[in-house]
């Protein structure tokens, strides 16, 4: 990662949160989110611009996203307002195929002479690589769509509610975490609009509107005394939702075994900033952990962090073939281990999906950004490696004729490309509750939230933190323990899968910020999945004196 | 052309400065051009170029401000960005923290722009890619690279008169070199403000090298290790580091530079005494900018001498409240090296660890400054002053405070990511686990 394409913005607990460049745009008045962008009409009419100068250059293939990203953000701390920034994006990205090979250019000139100039250099680009091409590009076909359109399913539109109210919010949780004991708190909420627009030269005319948000923080308790501190993080999870997310709905809510609230599609932010407060004083003092194997029971806000790493990178067949080998990594999960079928990914329980289509989450879209119907896709069946994730000008080396509608770019400045969908741990079929599953553990920690993390370039080894931990004993939650991470290897790791809750217990995780590709774009994607026990993993102390 | 000269920035500053009715008003502009190419499988993947522009307005009445940004500098533009930014603040609540903008100051003149650099050509980066490509093809080596190179300037003027203005020019290049039996990877990175200083041919051969020997790597127990760090590997644990040299963090107790009992580390020795970091803006190796986003000068400042923490970095904000004059926060870092060769490292080494680079660092501890990763493309296991055979990757757990008092021996600096930093032995350095990742 360039540090210079990030912007550091306010700090969330200890650490500085970097943003994406892509994640800005020209500030705007609040207001101005509400002004609609282009008309259909319009938006055809410039869209058909660059796909006939492609046409007329030679270009046998071309598409054209004229992108309006608007995003909000408002920072607080204690009693403060940091920031209330309030962005848009505008402009178009030309892709094309000439001579077999992929160009593109984009320019924020959106009228019939930038999009031609744009066009033009997309496709000297392509002439200009095709010279040292050795495999032109093959496209797998797809439907061609007409006019269509599709709409982030949502009840407020963040949009329309004043700043005012959701600066009070946060203010409002700020002060339920320093009531409860808190030294420090900041919070955050991040929302997000892209108005997408899709043409291509193989009669698709599509236009999104998708809509994401993420309130979040961080909770500060200090001994000075001893001279130590400790962060937990909010229990949120980025979703695919309008500003009904933040209502706080009684029915949403989830009680952990360690006895405080959970959220599936709707979040308390002032209940979970007054639980972070508790549980950071607390951890001040709770027992450290003794190195061991365990039993772990991982909550979904802690195991779709895990499924992100350890099943989503491995599986992107552009890291599977090398394009991402000098950057993220290559995969330890070969085509021949997928071409053998019977590659023992995790245990018999182990069912994980790809999914574009499921409502709430990060990935939701209708159309893919090179314009194929979104739609759910088996990757690993019954423990067994099944499926990759792959795009138009992959999947024939699948031996498949059908794009999985996983293509995205961050914004029209930049190219789309294979990106992970949202992808997911399925519940478990059999009645079975947390409560059940903890009283089946003898020696374990459960863990909830999101923390550290790291893995290997080829996704083997990984190390996990987490935001809280409790020890298990016998049956029971016996105590808060502090300095647990855990190593394993991922085939081992999904391979000692035990149990997985039902249904009644799925929930999903999320990040905005999935990096991938030189230059860096950034994805927003959504894990869902139910409480799920795996057995004998290696837990380490990560307490230290310096 | 995105890259203005001084005389063409300010003209375009001071015309939108006159339409300003604020109380107080900062504009900033900046630009850039940048071109890079993208290799992967031994061929061309991705190329591309940028071009942006934009000025930003920051308008204040009393403790309230609105920003407001625009890509068009006609007057018409400037006057609507600077009426927009003004109606920003009138909306605004106030910030507490809010400080009246510097007066005028006096800066260095800075380095870091390189002509050549600014004249990369599309054809140029080709080239690069090619000088990779094709030896790696000759030793049954796939290659995937990444050559970025850009020009850029800022500028700023502000309504106490205080004009600041800055060009600079980078080269990043980074590639990984992969046996085609899939068993050996190596990887080199290098990074410039003066492309004539870059040699392709050589960074990648560097990098198949390194691919070639790691081949067949054998697996040792992880545990304590001598470790041979070289500059790449060490380089983003010491950036971890720099950033607990925040004051405000410090002073408020959730930080390592925290004390037990309240205050800082200031003036306390942390590592051993031989490391002596600073950060200096006209260092001919690591040029920067002369100024800070706020507008004040950056100066040579020390971090660390001989072991002892000789410096916090303060915002203007929170040097007010604690009665201190603001240290800026450093854009490179320049530890001090040793005389020791590569060679005299491996030599003097009875049973350690060579390793080219780390992977994946995350924070596993902010109290102790942990963090964990692992080693990749290019470890090497050295017995009796000799380099013996590649080994598995390890993941370690290690702060950079711990390494730094476990300091055996300092060599040549070399350049990483705009820092200078040197190739460090290390002993006890703690590997938890092996990785089967190539």
């Amino acid at each position: 990662m360039k540090r210079r394409n990030f912007v550091q913005l306010t700090g969330l607990g200890t650490g500085a949160l970097m943003l994406p460049v892509s994640m800005m745009g020209n500030d705007i008045a609040p207001e101005a989110l509400l002004e609609p962008g282009l008309d259909l009409f319009t938006k055809k009419s410039l869209a058909d611009v660059a796909l006939n100068t492609a046409r007329s250059l030679g270009a046998s293939y071309a598409d054209a996203r004229i992108g309006r990203y608007l995003n909000q953000y408002v920072f607080t701390r204690e009693d403060k307002v940091q920031n209330v920034v309030n962005t848009e994006s505008f402009g178009i990205g030309v892709r094309v195929i000439a001579n077999g090979t992929w160009g593109f250019a984009s320019t924020n000139d959106v009228t019939d002479a930038g999009i031609k100039k744009a066009t033009q250099q997309a496709v000297a680009i392509a002439k200009a690589n095709s010279k040292i091409q050795t495999d032109p590009v093959v496209l797998a076909p797809v439907e061609a769509h007409g006019e269509v359109s599709w709409k982030t399913p949502l009840k407020k539109d963040f949009r329309e509610v004043p700043v005012s109210e959701k600066v009070e919010l946060l203010l409002d949780a700020n002060a339920a975490a320093m009531n409860a004991g808190a030294n420090f708190v900041n919070s955050a909420l991040f929302m997000v609009n892209e108005q997408k627009y899709f043409a291509s030269t193989d009669g698709s005319y599509i236009d999104q509107d998708i809509h994401r948000i993420w309130p979040t923080f961080g909770v500060t308790a200090i001994d000075r005394e001893a001279g130590k501190f400790k962060s937990r993080q909010a229990m949120s999870a980025p979703m695919g939702m309008g500003y009904e997310y933040m209502d706080g709905l009684e029915s949403e809510k989830l009680m952990s075994p360690a006895g405080f609230n959970l959220y599936r599609n709707n979040y308390d932010i002032i209940e979970d900033a007054t639980t972070a407060a508790k549980q950071a004083k607390e951890m001040l003092t709770a027992e450290t952990v003794q190195p061991g194997k365990y039993d772990l029971i991982l909550e979904p806000n802690h195991l779709g962090l895990t499924i992100h790493e350890s099943v989503g990178h491995p599986l992107e067949l552009d890291r599977v073939l090398g394009y991402e080998a000098n950057y993220a990594g290559t995969s330890f999960a070969t085509l021949d281990k997928w071409k053998a079928g019977d590659f023992k990914y995790g245990s018999d329980l182990v069912n994980i999906v790809a999914d574009k289509t499921q409502p709430h989450s990060l990935g939701a879209v209708g159309y893919d950004d090179e314009g194929v119907k979104t739609k759910k896709w088996d990757l690993i069946r019954n423990g067994i490696l099944v499926n990759y994730e792959a795009i138009r000008d992959q999947v024939s080396i699948l031996d498949q004729n059908e794009s999985h509608g996983c293509c995205y770019a961050q914004s029209w400045n930049d190219v789309q490309f294979q990106r992970m969908p949202n992808i997911s741990l399925e519940a478990g079929k059999e009645p079975y509750s947390v409560e059940e599953m903890i009283k089946d553990v003898e020696k374990g920690i459960y863990i909830a939230g999101r923390g550290s993390y790291s893995i290997d370039q080829q996704r083997y080894n990984f190390q996990f933190g987490g935001t809280v931990f409790y020890e298990i004993k016998e049956g029971k939650i016996v105590g808060m323990l502090n300095d647990v991470a855990y190593q394993s290897n991922t085939q081992e790791f999904w391979n000692s899968c035990a149990k997985i809750c039902d249904e009644g217990d799925y929930r999903l995780f999320g990040s905005f910020f999935d990096g991938k590709g030189q230059p860096s774009q950034v994805s927003a994607v959504s894990h869902g999945s139910s409480t799920t026990r795996f057995d004998g993993v290696n837990v380490i102390n990560t307490g230290r004196a310096v | 052309m995105a890259i203005y000269s001084e005389e063409e920035a300010r003209k375009i500053l001071e015309k939108a400065m006159s339409f300003s009715k604020a109380d107080a008003c900062v504009i900033n502009l900046g630009g850039s051009e940048s071109g890079n190419i993208r290799y992967a499988r031994n061929t061309v993947s991705t190329a591309g170029h940028q071009s942006n522009q934009t000025l930003a307005v920051e308008a204040s009445f009393g403790k309230k401000s609105g920003t407001a940004t625009i890509d068009e500098f006609d007057d018409a533009s400037l006057e609507k960005v600077v009426r927009r930014a003004e109606e920003l603040a009138q909306l605004s609540p106030e910030n507490p923290e809010f400080m009246a903008p510097l007066g005028p100051q006096t800066y260095d003149e800075s380095v870091s722009y390189v002509e050549a650099t600014a004249n990369t050509t599309p054809e140029f980066r080709a080239q690069v890619a090619a000088k990779s490509i094709k030896p790696a093809g000759e030793k049954d080596v796939t290659a995937a690279g990444f050559l970025d190179d850009g020009a850029g300037f800022s500028a700023m003027l502000n309504s106490n008169g205080l004009f600041a203005y800055n060009k600079s020019t980078n080269v990043d290049f980074t590639v990984t070199m992969r046996t085609n039996d899939g068993t050996g990877s190596g990887w080199v990175t290098r990074d410039y403000n003066d492309i004539t200083k870059f040699n392709a041919e050589e960074a990648s051969a560097i990098a198949i090298d390194k691919a070639v020997m790691s081949r067949e790597a054998r697996a040792i127990e992880p545990g304590r290790y001598t470790v041979i760090l070289e500059p790449a590997a060490a380089e983003e644990l010491l950036g971890n580091m720099g950033r607990s040299f925040n004051a405000r963090t410090a002073d408020e107790g959730r930080s390592f530079m925290s004390k037990e009992g309240g205050g800082t580390k200031l003036g306390d020795k942390i590592v051993d005494e031989r490391v002596t970091i600073w950060s200096d803006p006209l260092h001919p190796d690591v040029p920067t900018s002369t100024w800070s986003g706020d507008g004040l000068p950056r100066k040579k400042t020390m971090w660390v001498e001989n072991g002892v923490v000789k410096n916090l970095a303060y915002d203007r904000y929170w040097a007010s409240q604690q009665g201190v004059e603001p240290v800026s926060y450093p854009s490179n870092m320049i530890m001090q090296g040793g005389d020791a060769s590569l060679d005299d490292m491996i030599k003097s080494t009875k049973r350690g660890i060579l390793v080219t680079r780390f992977w994946y660092i995350r924070s596993v501890d902010p109290q102790t400054l942990l963090f964990t990763g692992l080693t990749r493309d290019g470890t090497f296991y050295i017995e009796n002053g000799q380099i013996k055979y590649p080994v598995k990757n390890f993941r370690f757990n290690e702060s950079p405070i711990i390494m730094l008092n476990n300091l055996e021996e300092l060599g040549e600096q070399v350049r990483v990511n705009g820092n200078l930093i040197p190739y460090m032995k290390i002993r006890d350095f703690t590997f938890t686990s092996l990785s089967d990742a190539v």
